[in-house]
């Protein structure tokens, strides 16, 4: 789960790390109130998305007084932006963050992950903060440095330390510097983050160590033990059919093509779409109804489906490996007796009792393509496409 | 023996009582699984489906000799029940909930560094199908009829593709020794190359199915470790060739955030570490096929 930059800096500022002063508002006139509560000559207006690059785009204003402030919060609040992270329908901004403007003298870079490999968290780190950590590993590998933290202990004072001195950090500053870094980790570690990026964490001209900017990740199978960072859940930042879906415990990613997909097992979901592809066809969706793809669970999928309007055909594709293919065509008839489709259905069943699953089909009166491998099943889905 | 079970597996169900655990329990009895008893915190000395019910894991290993066991506990729990198991002195441990916190999964595996070589337990999952050795046992939760019994290894993250390709191989009359299902999530108890290592020493395998898909760096250190130690040819199936960049594919784990984690860049990769890649998903029993006709 994402959070704004506003929750994650409170967050941070929990733990101790420094943060520019500011608040978040949902009107011209709140900002312009802000901005003089704020006090100082500078500020900053940030759009609040859950996506990075919003710079670029024009989701952050750099203002001289109280009135600029709240002429640029008219301007942002209730737009859509589009940054290269939130693809061409953007993210709608319904929270601006007003923050006093920072003198900057250098912009670092901090990020903690899992590193999958080592099975720890790795902290990184670069001199070159302000760029997207990709781009920084194109452009500036040398200036990375890492450091794997082993959990049972956590993180040290002198790993801390040397990842300060390695960002070539003045020596009066090195102990804030760790100070920070340790409270970022303590951040990843009590909170069941996935991510952490501080970008840029900056040293300022008064000689602060400041988190300017910061995105966070939390695990989502962590949520039974962290009741207050799920209260953080923006849904306004998510797809309306992923909500949808996650909200019944469906996995449903939604795509660009106009082929919809309900399987079973995320695997043979992606197998499923792979497919697609090669048949020359193009997925609408990413659809896992769980492997036991019970009828209550077809029922849910095919209500995300229909209100897809790119759909023009729907693939289902069941292997029934505990539960059965003559309960799984039960539950798709029952499904589309309350759900009506205007859109071609082909079927594949696979697994245990296939034979009395495919019969039970076939015996419904249901208007559906019948198909027998995955292969089989893409085709057939990409030909009634065509066919229309 | 085939790999991690065979018929002498003592198998204890870690959550017993509950309703996952009953079903399963049951299926896995039907299938001629050695399933010796379980673990309810707080109904020890009770009996279930005929088995005894222990309140601890070193009791029921104790009375039983349990050597293998198989978690249906919630998420939250599950965690300290994949640790209790270790030290209690089991071998092999199936976690199949879906839903364990990255955090815990890296302190049960940080807890398990304290144990030698030998005495460590093989943790398989978790959000995985379990073991089969058809014919033999199964610690886990697949439909074990379409597995036949013969000498191919399959290896697999996601539950239903590996039994997409059991019932592909079964179909071609091919059968398989062990079938592993390793999980779906980022950071799992056993990795591709733990269990392929497994298999290199099997004399009951003669070759290996591995069915990878997007996300993390398991595949291509698999891969990497083929090259260098296996002699046993390997063959290998990616999924996820449409998966957008970034986004989450249903598993926990299937998410491409580095380079050498898309499928088109596995694939390369494994190609070179001289895999044989199955083009689609449709043909990963003829691909295995092909190379069995080879040997």
């Amino acid at each position: 789960m994402d959070i704004h930059e506003y929750q994650a800096k409170k967050i941070l500022s929990d733990f101790g790390v420094k943060i520019p002063r500011g608040g978040i508002v949902y009107s011209p006139e709140n900002a312009e109130n802000k901005a003089r509560e704020i006090g100082g000559s500078k500020w900053v207006v940030k759009a609040q998305i859950h996506s990075g690059a919003r710079g670029k785009a024009g989701g952050i204003i750099i203002c001289n007084t109280p009135l600029e402030v709240a002429q640029a919060t008219d301007k942002l609040l209730g737009k859509k932006l589009v940054t290269n992270q939130t693809g061409p329908e953007g993210k709608i901004i319904n929270r601006i963050y007003i923050e006093e403007a920072t003198d900057i003298d250098k912009e670092l870079y901090l990020g903690l992950v899992f590193d999958r490999n080592s099975e720890s968290i790795m902290v990184v780190a670069s001199t070159e903060g302000g760029m997207g950590v990709e781009e920084i590993s194109r452009k500036k590998p040398e200036t990375i440095i890492r450091s794997k933290i082993e959990v049972a202990v956590g993180m040290q004072a002198f790993q801390a330390r040397e990842l300060a001195f390695g960002l070539g950090i003045e020596t009066d500053l090195i102990r804030m510097a760790s100070e920070t870094i340790i409270n970022c980790y303590k951040v990843f570690s009590e909170l069941d983050a996935t991510m952490v990026e501080i970008n840029p964490l900056v040293i300022s001209k008064q000689k602060e160590i400041l988190a300017l900017d910061c995105k966070m990740s939390f695990d989502n199978n962590a949520m039974f033990r962290l009741s207050e960072i799920s209260e953080l859940r923006d849904k306004s930042q998510e797809d309306p059919k992923e909500i949808y879906a996650s909200d019944r415990g469906l996995n449903y990613v939604s795509l660009d093509g106009n082929i919809g997909n309900i399987i079973n097992g995320a695997g043979l979901a992606m197998a499923s779409m792979d497919m697609i592809k090669l048949a020359g066809g193009r997925p609408a969706n990413f659809l896992d109804v769980g492997g036991g793809a019970t009828p209550e669970k077809i029922v849910k999928a095919f209500k995300l489906i229909t209100m897809d309007e790119k759909v023009e055909v729907i693939l289902v594709n069941i292997f029934a490996g505990i539960n059965r293919c003559d309960w799984v065509a039960e539950g798709i008839i029952q499904a589309l007796k309350k759900i009506k489709i205007k859109v071609p259905l082909v079927i594949r069943l696979a697994g245990t009792n296939v034979e009395k699953g495919n019969k039970i089909l076939k015996e419904s009166k249901l208007n559906y393509i019948e198909a027998y491998t995955l292969e089989d099943a893409a085709n057939k889905a990409v030909n009634a496409i065509k066919k229309k | 023996m085939a790999v991690l079970i065979d018929k002498n597996s003592k198998i204890l169900i870690q959550g017993f009582t509950g309703k996952m655990g009953t079903f399963h329990a049951e299926e896995m009895i039907k299938y001629g699984s050695n399933v010796v008893g379980g673990v309810t915190p707080g109904k020890g000395g009770q009996k279930h489906l005929n088995k005894p019910v222990f309140n601890t894991v070193k009791d029921a290993v104790k009375s039983t000799g349990a050597d293998a066991s198989i978690l249906f506990v919630p998420p939250a729990f599950a965690a300290d029940s994949a640790m209790e198991a270790a030290d209690a002195g089991i071998k092999t441990c199936v976690a199949i909930v879906d839903g364990i916190p990255s955090h815990d999964m890296i302190r049960i595996k940080r807890y398990m560094k304290r144990y030698t070589k030998n005495t460590k337990m093989t943790l398989v999952g978790p959000n995985c199908a379990g073991i089969i050795s058809p014919g033999k046992s199964m610690l886990g939760i697949m439909p074990g009829h379409i597995y036949k019994e013969g000498r191919v290894g399959i290896i697999s993250r996601s539950g239903t593709l590996g039994y997409e390709a059991a019932q592909q191989l079964k179909n071609l009359n091919i059968g398989v020794s062990t079938s592993v299902g390793i999980g779906g999530d980022p950071i799992n108890g056993s990795s591709f190359r733990d269990i392929i290592e497994k298999f290199e020493m099997d004399d009951e395998t003669d070759v290996i199915l591995m069915i990878g898909e997007i996300g993390g760096p398991q595949e291509v250190a698999a891969g990497e470790f083929v090259k260098e130690n296996m002699k046993k040819p390997v063959i290998a199936y990616i999924a996820g060739l449409t998966a957008p960049k970034g986004k989450v594919m249903g598993h926990a784990g299937a998410i491409v955030s580095a380079y050498g984690e898309s499928a088109i860049e596995k694939v390369e990769i494994l190609k070179q570490c001289g895999i044989t890649i199955s083009k689609n998903p449709s043909v990963m029993g003829d691909t295995v096929k092909l190379v069995l006709d080879k040997i």
